[in-house]
């Protein structure tokens, strides 16, 4: 809320400095997010005298002496065409700051300081200016839009500071008001609460105006949908005469950034910026039928704006319209076919409450935006709506624009503009801030807010004004108490009578997080993705039409179609990383993340989705293997004190011989493999990629696997090394399996080598085990353990030819 | 003394000459010392050859002469096994300036450190950790915390819909909800989360972390809340650090507060992290709302509470000097290398 505090103190006497003012709003919940002097980048520019005015041959400058007062006097040349002895103008000294302009003079391009100069051989010992070079617009002061020097009053003291003159020592306060005070989205509403905490009298804006006998014969307001349209009032205001406002009010609406544009209209903004309260003025001579009806637009209904833009409306807008035609988007922007014009004789004026959520909804559907639908969507209040009435009457007779009829309609739905009784606990608004506010200070403070306090034992009876539409419970009045008491207040406790409770992570949370740390361990960095990604990742994927990770959803409202689906697989976002990382020349590295995916029942949604956790883990640079990945795999099996066992397997992003499926205690729980070469390429991957994922909503069934111990084996271990010949396709785990179905002592089996090469067949291969033997009841003699080997290659034999190598 | 031990003596010394290694020293030895089939060993075989007269001496000879050969080539055996360890030693050189054979570990996300500190904190206060879903509906998310369909409120977060009744929550105070809903006080509860806003710049991602507390119990007061930030802060941001409180708004709170921290970076004094101020926001919190108390069927006359949020990404910022928010998500390893804490 940009709020001058010349126009604040309209209001309030406000005798503090500016910082001071803008800590009491701070503390009080009004924090000031910018406060600036209007002429903060003009300094040293003083009221000059003109003593003597000469024309310098063959150009258009002159050499003036300027008389500053207290500094002394200047040569200057100037080259504005208004410059004359005996004039007074702003004179910026030697050291002085303004804004330089471009060569037409109007443009800003920067602030630049004044030096000493010499034009055409003439010394110049500082700068006349003009009104742009001093930031000063013709709205703000009277004469200060000519291409030529600002001309000063005969009055200005000669020497003095211009900035007081020009209004350049105002100071802007950009204010952030909460959600929950729309009745502060006005200068007079922040001036209330300034009143209330520097504890002064609030001056009220005069709202006196005198009826004329002028009626407007047999005119009807017709509000048909109430729930849009709370409160419509109409007035009727005759004798118009267009024109410019008074020279206090443009400069007002120039500094909140307004242009005027004549009286009528400007007075609409500039009650919307004193009040909050939009309004608007209707062409009187341009309504038919003698009426106003407040309604939904029919579906596909055209309105063409005040800005010239046709729009189609829909049942879900909301129009005024006259007794024919729509003549305004409600709350939004009127109708070209009833705008103000500089013939406009007379006007009906418009002061409305309008339900906010539909203005914003309007607003946002149309691409339509306005100082007044901004406004609505914020929420306005009864009280500013008939308040707001009566001030625009006051100022057309003020500014003498017009006279005010006597036709008043005001159509609502009963509510009140007085204040409404309040009563709370006094102890519950002590108890809800745990320090007893003494009760004169809690009745200072409602009396300062306006809410005419009186206590009764332990009630405090309050007088709600109808603006503060938030004040319900005794909550909200310790909020007001404490806000104007002060936070430093509130003495620290630690839950004197709150029970113990214990704390923690429970062991879902827990076991992720060994999990993690456990993959941190082998050299893998934690990342988190979006839970949205693009449809583009699927097809990344390429992911078969019917593939469940298509059965994505979607947002409503995406930023962009690339985070427009909720993830159904992590795999894309981590081979995006992946690429990401080898673009900017990480060529190895590996990656992992935990994070949902989002699995619907059904679309559209009518019940939440099954959202469950799942690991991926991504490995990439020419280090890495199947095997790497693998070992990783068993890593997180060893961490959660599970047993994986694995399967081939084939998907379409992974190579087909080097993927498999992960098992858990029968179930499948995920998938690793080496990234497919098309994809890869598509990625512009410059070294290998493997990616695993799994499932951990079906993997935390067995979180908190508690270790058991066995008692260390009585007898000796035996130890025997087989070097076994075979055909090439016959796989480790399939010779694995056969080895402990044959012997059921066998407590640990491990590859040591696999040889293929010359000194055995072409067409086989050579792998070599370590077998451990473990005894159960009895020690092992040497021969037992033989005649297990014996059985073992006998097995071997007979199911795949294997022979053992000589 | 027999001029033959003399010349075994002597052959010994020229042969023990040649030799290079502890090896040739064991084989050399072997020759003459090896028991009874040494060189050494057949002299006491020449013994009935040698007059008996003279027998005692000559066996005198050959005692000694054995004994000096097994000192003699004992200390050679010493010399030459400590000159091959040198020349081991030597022949292992290494240059100690090439890089190091790293074992790599990698570190979790800056996300993931700032959440389990902030949970440590407040395990040790008693809260329970509870993580809500990332999927809500509207009801949970806005209605139940009391900020309805027309709310004002719903214009400071943009919210994305999967449908006109779900969305991805805006705040993890929706889990708030389904705590107090299945759950009696005492309730002490902490759930972080990934929340959703419709933004995207360098300070706003449209997916960030939020970290929700909520205490409910008997006779909670501001004091309270109070008295647990200023914990929270030291345990965080060190011993000296401050809390100050001031007015603002939330729905579901009332009063709600902006709670600043004195800036860790200047201790207060004001520097370019603080922007002058000498503090920083760092989270919202208030007491709960009677009327979410209500909602969740709590009786705010028997009971109240706290509750505060806190933006995860901003506090790994603020810590670690991180400027653009993307960066967390962007998994880039020059940066996520760099932020082991």
């Amino acid at each position: 809320m940009i709020t001058p505090l010349s126009w604040l103190k309209e209001y309030v006497d406000i005798d503090i400095t500016p910082q001071e003012l803008q800590d009491k709003l701070f503390s009080c919940g009004f924090e000031v997010e910018e406060l600036y002097e209007v002429g903060k980048d003009i300094s040293k520019v003083v009221v000059g005298k003109v003593l003597t005015c000469e024309a310098i041959p063959d150009t258009h400058l002159h050499v003036c002496q300027v008389d500053c007062g207290e500094h002394g006097t200047f040569q200057i040349c100037c080259g504005a065409d208004n410059v004359a002895a005996g004039g007074k103008f702003p004179a910026a000294l030697v050291g002085a700051t303004v804004y330089a302009t471009a060569k037409d003079h109007k443009t800003v391009e920067g602030v630049m300081t004044i030096g000493k100069g010499k034009l055409r051989g003439y010394e110049s010992h500082g700068m006349l200016c003009s009104g742009v070079e001093l930031g000063v617009s013709e709205n703000m002061y009277p004469g200060a839009g000519y291409n030529g020097l600002l001309v000063l009053p005969e009055d200005a003291p000669v020497g003095a500071d211009v900035k007081p003159i020009l209004g350049l020592d105002d100071w802007i306060f950009d204010i952030a008001i909460t959600a929950n005070r729309p009745d502060c989205q006005s200068i007079f509403g922040i001036a209330r609460e300034v009143a209330a905490v520097l504890e002064k009298e609030l001056k009220m804006p005069d709202v006196s105006y005198t009826e004329t006998e002028n009626k407007l014969a047999g005119f009807k307001v017709a509000v048909d949908c109430p729930d849009l349209c709370p409160r419509y009032s109409a007035h009727y205001v005759t004798d118009v005469t267009i024109g410019e406002s008074p020279a206090w009010m443009k400069r007002r609406l120039a500094l909140v950034g307004i242009d005027a544009i004549s009286n009528v209209v400007d007075i609409t903004n500039y009650i919307l910026k004193e009040l909050g309260q939009p309004m608007h003025a209707f062409d009187l001579t341009t309504l038919e039928g003698n009426a106003i009806q407040v309604r939904r637009a029919a579906d596909g209904e055209k309105i063409t704006t005040l800005d010239g833009q046709e729009l189609t409306l829909t049942d879900a807008n909301m129009v005024i319209c006259d007794g024919v035609k729509p003549v305004a988007l409600a709350g939004v922007m009127g109708g070209l076919n009833s705008e103000i014009r500089d013939t406009t004789s007379a006007v009906l004026f418009e002061s409305a409450k309008f339900a906010r959520d539909n203005i914003r909804r309007t607003s946002r559907a149309l691409g339509k935006r306005s100082d007044s639908s901004a406004r609505y969507e914020k929420g306005v209040d009864e009280y500013a709506t008939v308040m707001a009435m009566k001030r625009a009457l006051h100022l057309i007779e003020e500014l003498g624009c017009g006279k005010v009829g006597r036709t008043h309609v005001d159509v609502n739905t009963g509510n009140s503009v007085e204040p409404r009784e309040l009563t709370v606990s006094v102890k519950k608004v002590n108890d809800c801030l745990g320090i007893v506010v003494p009760n004169e200070e809690i009745l200072k403070i409602m009396t300062n807010l306006a809410f005419e306090p009186k206590m009764d034992g332990d009630s405090l009876i309050l007088q709600v004004p109808a603006y503060r539409e938030d004040m319900e419970t005794y909550q909200d009045v310790a909020e007001e108490v404490i806000r104007m008491y002060g936070y430093d207040h509130v003495v620290p406790a630690f839950m004197p009578s709150a029970q113990v409770t214990i704390g923690g992570l429970n062991l879902q949370q827990k076991s992720e997080l060994k999990l993690k740390k456990a993959l941190c361990s082998v050299g893998a960095y934690e990342c988190i993705h979006y839970s949205f990604f693009s449809p583009a990742d699927l097809d990344m994927l390429k992911l078969p039409q019917d593939a469940v990770e298509r059965k994505t959803i979607r947002l409503m409202n995406p930023i962009s179609d690339e985070l427009s689906l909720m993830r159904t697989t992590l795999a894309a976002s981590m081979i995006n990383a992946i690429a990401r990382n080898q673009k900017r020349g990480n060529l190895e590295g590996r990656l992992f993340e935990i994070g949902n995916v989002f699995m619907p029942y059904e679309l559209p949604l009518t019940q939440y989705p099954d959202e469950k956790p799942r690991l991926c883990v991504g490995i990439f640079g020419k280090k890495e293997s199947f095997y790497t990945m693998k070992g990783i795999a068993e890593k997180i099996a060893d961490t959660l004190q599970l047993e994986f066992t694995y399967e081939n397997m084939s998907n379409t992003f992974l190579h087909p011989y080097q993927t498999a499926r992960i098992l858990c205690n029968g179930a499948e729980i995920g998938y690793f493999g080496k990234l497919a070469y098309d994809v890869a390429d598509e990625q512009d991957l410059r070294t290998p990629a493997f990616i695993l994922e799994m499932d951990l909503k079906v993997v935390s069934q067995w979180y908190g696997k508690k270790p058991v111990f066995k008692p260390l084996p009585k007898f000796p271990e035996e130890q025997r090394d087989l070097a076994l010949v075979m055909s090439k396709e016959i796989t480790c785990g399939e010779i694995e399996a056969v080895m402990k179905e044959s012997c059921k002592y066998i407590t640990n089996i491990s590859l040591f080598d696999i040889y293929e090469g010359e000194q055995i067949a072409a067409d086989k291969k050579s792998m070599a085990f370590t077998v451990v033997f473990t005894p159960k009841d009895e020690a092992f003699g040497a021969e037992s353990v033989d005649g297990f080997v014996k059985k073992i290659l006998k097995q071997l034999n007979k199911k795949y030819g294997v022979e053992l190598r000589s | 003394m027999n001029a033959n031990l003399e010349q075994i003596k002597q052959e010994i010394i020229a042969g023990a000459e040649e030799l290079n290694s502890s090896k040739e020293v064991y084989e050399f030895k072997k020759k003459y010392l090896d028991g009874k089939a040494g060189k050494i060993g057949l002299l006491m075989k020449e013994m009935k050859n040698i007059p008996p007269e003279q027998r005692a001496d000559y066996g005198k000879g050959v005692n000694a002469l054995k004994e000096w050969a097994l000192t003699y080539l004992g200390e050679m055996d010493v010399k030459m096994k400590a000159k091959e360890l040198q020349n081991r030693y030597e022949s292992e050189k290494i240059d100690i300036s090439l890089p190091a054979v790293e074992s790599e570990e990698g570190n979790l996300h800056p996300i993931t450190l700032i959440r389990n500190q902030l949970i440590d904190v407040f395990a040790g206060m008693g809260f329970e950790i509870f993580e809500g879903t990332e999927i809500e509906t509207d009801y949970y998310n806005f209605t139940a915390l009391n900020t309805p369909q027309d709310h004002p409120a719903r214009d400071m977060q943009d919210t994305f819909y999967l449908s006109p009744e779900f969305l991805l929550r805006t705040q993890t105070s929706a889990g708030q909800i389904h705590v107090m809903e299945s759950k009696k006080p005492p309730i002490k509860i902490l759930s972080p989360g990934k929340v959703f806003r419709s933004d995207d710049d360098a300070t706003h991602s449209p997916m960030f972390t939020q970290m929700e507390g909520l205490v409910v119990d008997k006779g909670i007061t501001l004091c309270d809340l109070q008295g647990m930030l200023d914990v929270f802060v030291k345990k965080i941001y060190g011993e000296g650090t401050k809390t100050r409180l001031r007015p603002s708004y939330f729905p579901f709170t009332e009063p709600s507060v902006e709670v600043d921290c004195s800036c860790f970076e200047c201790g207060g004094s004001g520097c370019k992290l603080c922007k002058g101020t000498g503090w920083i926001e760092i989270l919202g919190a208030g007491v709960v709302n009677n009327k979410v108390l209500e909602n969740c069927g709590v009786d705010p006359n028997e009971y109240s509470g706290f509750a505060f949020g806190i933006g995860i990404e901003r506090t790994a910022m603020l810590k670690y000097g991180i400027n653009n928010i993307k960066l967390l998500f962007e998994s880039d390893l020059r940066v996520l290398k760099q932020l082991n804490d």
